[in-house]
């Protein structure tokens, strides 16, 4: 396939549709509205099914009649929405159904504001709705990753019968850059969804019924902690993460996302002002990549975490680091971008150097 | 010997967990009868509500999926656009259906969504104990309205039949009883209509069958039969109020 000039939200939306999601089910929010549009345009093109639900909440609850019907699913929103699909992405966790969701994330709290952020990373990567579960959480730097990412998130959704979220920003979501979307060929090993509703006649005669209700307090806490296992696996073997010139670096960055590409731009500057700063930059942000630590944690003098929040990833480092080095943080919130020369002014002051 | 009687095979051998004099037992019944009647028990996927309801993926003998309170319809819409063959049914409550379900039961109306709506409407919420529900009467002791429920800052009840009928994308929309044994059978062929229009893809389907809580209502089993005739009925009037194939 040929390199296309693509807005973010439409390169995960054909990314899906490459992925073989048939179904999409959403509701209309900024900065986000490119990926329904293209989806309810493109979809009935390939036989699929688009849906514009009454809101948030009946869109999740349609994706999870979908998913446990055996499709593929997608739906999109931004973070107020995403707010409002918290108890339906709890059922799909509780039930095991796997799906891909796509946040683009505008500033909050409350209405917040229409422009990026990356304030939702709590919610996203701790559970967010109620309950104990985790959704695995991928984070596109490009929109070649973000298209890429896309793919692979249907994958590991089935594979681990478990909601799989997009996390990006609405800078991700409204940049335009070439995409060549990769020839998508599922994982071989995937499991037959063998759990699916299909009516018992196409299933061979025997009931399968999706839930996630378990009365009987024994019952539901080995549910969970079946849940957990599968947890344990994903952070076995889905920790994703990508170290830029951390070998010799004084500061180690630590961004995703946009920021991430930020911070790049950065480290630029500082290495010809003869700053020594690199990027570890997570990719999966659940499971987090705590072990990459251990690989740049001898040299640097402190770690300087950068987010478009008041420091929620942040959190996450800090455990990771486990105060054997400084931890600082730099972030911007209410939908403004930060620099790459208020990056700079930070590595400088960490570094003992003046503004 | 001659079978004279015999449990529909639409119904799991799970005993049902409902109050005595309940008769969401009975809707159960009419529901599974209509399934294999029409020969589409191994083609239908149920939706079981949040409510008295809520283990109805036990009892029906076919696939199922449990759905968020009030969601129902909204699940059975992403199955049913997966499944278009499949003969997908929710069973709702008067809580799930009217209360915290309005818009999703609304919407998928509107979209003339080719699904059948089992509606068990008992005027209060019974699972969590008798408080007061949408379609509670005027007058009407709940445990959230134990002075009777108030016309002016509680209520009057919905009457969801009358609303879901003004919307244009609807194929049939009834209110039965179960109340007695005539009620009963026309209650059935009531059901088994809505399921007929869903094979026939016409669309969006509605039963709405007054159910007894004798439990909450703190009336015998037969006071309560006699309260659904007497009581329910003039505020909630039995009828066809929606059909594609004329008739209402």
């Amino acid at each position: 396939m040929a390199r296309t000039l693509m807005k973010g939200n439409e390169a995960i939306a054909a990314a899906a549709i490459n992925a073989g999601c048939r179904f999409f089910f959403g509701y209309p929010i900024t900065p986000q509205n490119e990926i329904p549009e293209y989806m309810s345009r493109e979809l009935p093109k390939v036989g699929g099914v688009y849906v514009q639900a009454e809101s948030e909440v009946a869109a999740i609850n349609m994706v999870y009649g979908a998913a446990g019907a055996g499709a593929r699913v997608l739906t999109s929103s931004s973070s107020p929405g995403i707010s409002l699909m918290q108890e339906g992405i709890s059922y799909l966790a509780g039930a095991e159904l796997p799906c891909v969701l796509v946040n683009i994330m505008r500033a909050g709290p409350g209405l917040g504001g229409v422009q990026p952020s990356q304030a939702d990373y709590f919610q996203a990567t701790k559970g967010g709705g109620h309950g104990d579960y985790h959704v695995l959480v991928l984070a596109p730097a490009n929109l070649q990753e973000a298209a890429d990412l896309t793919q692979l998130a249907f994958d590991l959704a089935d594979r681990y019968r478990n909601p799989v979220m997009v996390l990006a920003d609405g800078m991700i979501g409204q940049l335009m850059e070439p995409v060549e979307l990769s020839p998508y060929v599922p994982a071989a090993d995937l499991p037959p969804k063998d759990w699916a509703t299909t009516g018992t006649a196409a299933s061979g005669g025997r009931r399968r019924v999706i839930n996630s209700l378990y009365l009987y307090p024994d019952q539901l806490e080995q549910h969970v902690r079946a849940l957990f296992a599968k947890y344990a696996a994903m952070e076995r073997a889905e920790v994703r993460y990508e170290p830029h010139q951390c070998d010799d670096a004084d500061v180690v960055i630590v961004a995703y996302g946009t920021t991430s590409r930020i911070a790049r731009s950065a480290i630029e500057k500082c290495r010809r002002l003869g700053l020594r700063a690199g990027l570890l930059r997570p990719i999966t942000l659940y499971p987090f990549p705590f072990a990459a630590f251990e690989q740049v944690i001898a040299r640097p003098q402190g770690f300087l975490v950068v987010e478009m929040s008041m420091g929620q990833m942040l959190d996450d480092v800090k455990i990771a680091v486990a105060g054997r080095k400084p931890v600082a943080f730099y972030g911007r919130t209410g939908g403004i971008v930060p620099t790459p020369e208020e990056i700079v002014k930070q590595v400088r002051a960490l570094l003992g150097g003046g503004p | 010997m001659k079978t004279v009687y015999e449990k529909s095979a639409g119904l799991t051998d799970v005993p049902l967990h409902y109050c005595p004099g309940c008769t969401h037992g009975i809707i159960h019944k009419l529901v599974a009868e209509s399934l294999v009647e029409l020969d589409v028990l191994g083609r239908a996927i149920a939706v079981a509500p949040v409510g008295c309801a809520v283990f109805a993926y036990d009892y029906f003998n076919c696939d199922a999926q449990e759905a968020a309170h009030g969601r129902a319809p909204a699940v059975a819409t992403g199955i049913k656009r997966v499944h278009p063959e499949a003969i997908v049914f929710t069973y709702q409550g008067d809580g799930d259906l009217a209360s915290i379900g309005m818009a999703e039961i609304v919407h998928a109306a509107m979209r003339g969504e080719n699904l059948t709506v089992i509606f068990v409407n008992n005027a209060i919420y019974g699972m969590t104990g008798g408080q007061m529900a949408p379609t509670t009467l005027v007058g009407q002791s709940t445990t959230t309205s134990q002075l009777g429920r108030n016309r002016l800052g509680q209520g009057a009840p919905l009457r969801m039949c009358e609303l879901l009928a003004t919307i244009e994308a609807t194929a049939f929309i009834a209110r039965v009883s179960v109340h007695n044994v005539p009620r009963l059978t026309a209650a059935k062929r009531t059901i088994k209509k809505a399921f007929q229009l869903q094979i026939e893809r016409k669309g969006f389907s509605l039963v709405e069958v007054l159910s007894t809580c004798p439990t909450n209502w703190g009336l015998s089993p037969v006071d309560a039969l006699r309260w659904v005739e007497q009581t329910m009925i003039p505020v909630f009037p039995l009828g066809v109020y929606k059909d594609v194939e004329g008739g209402a």
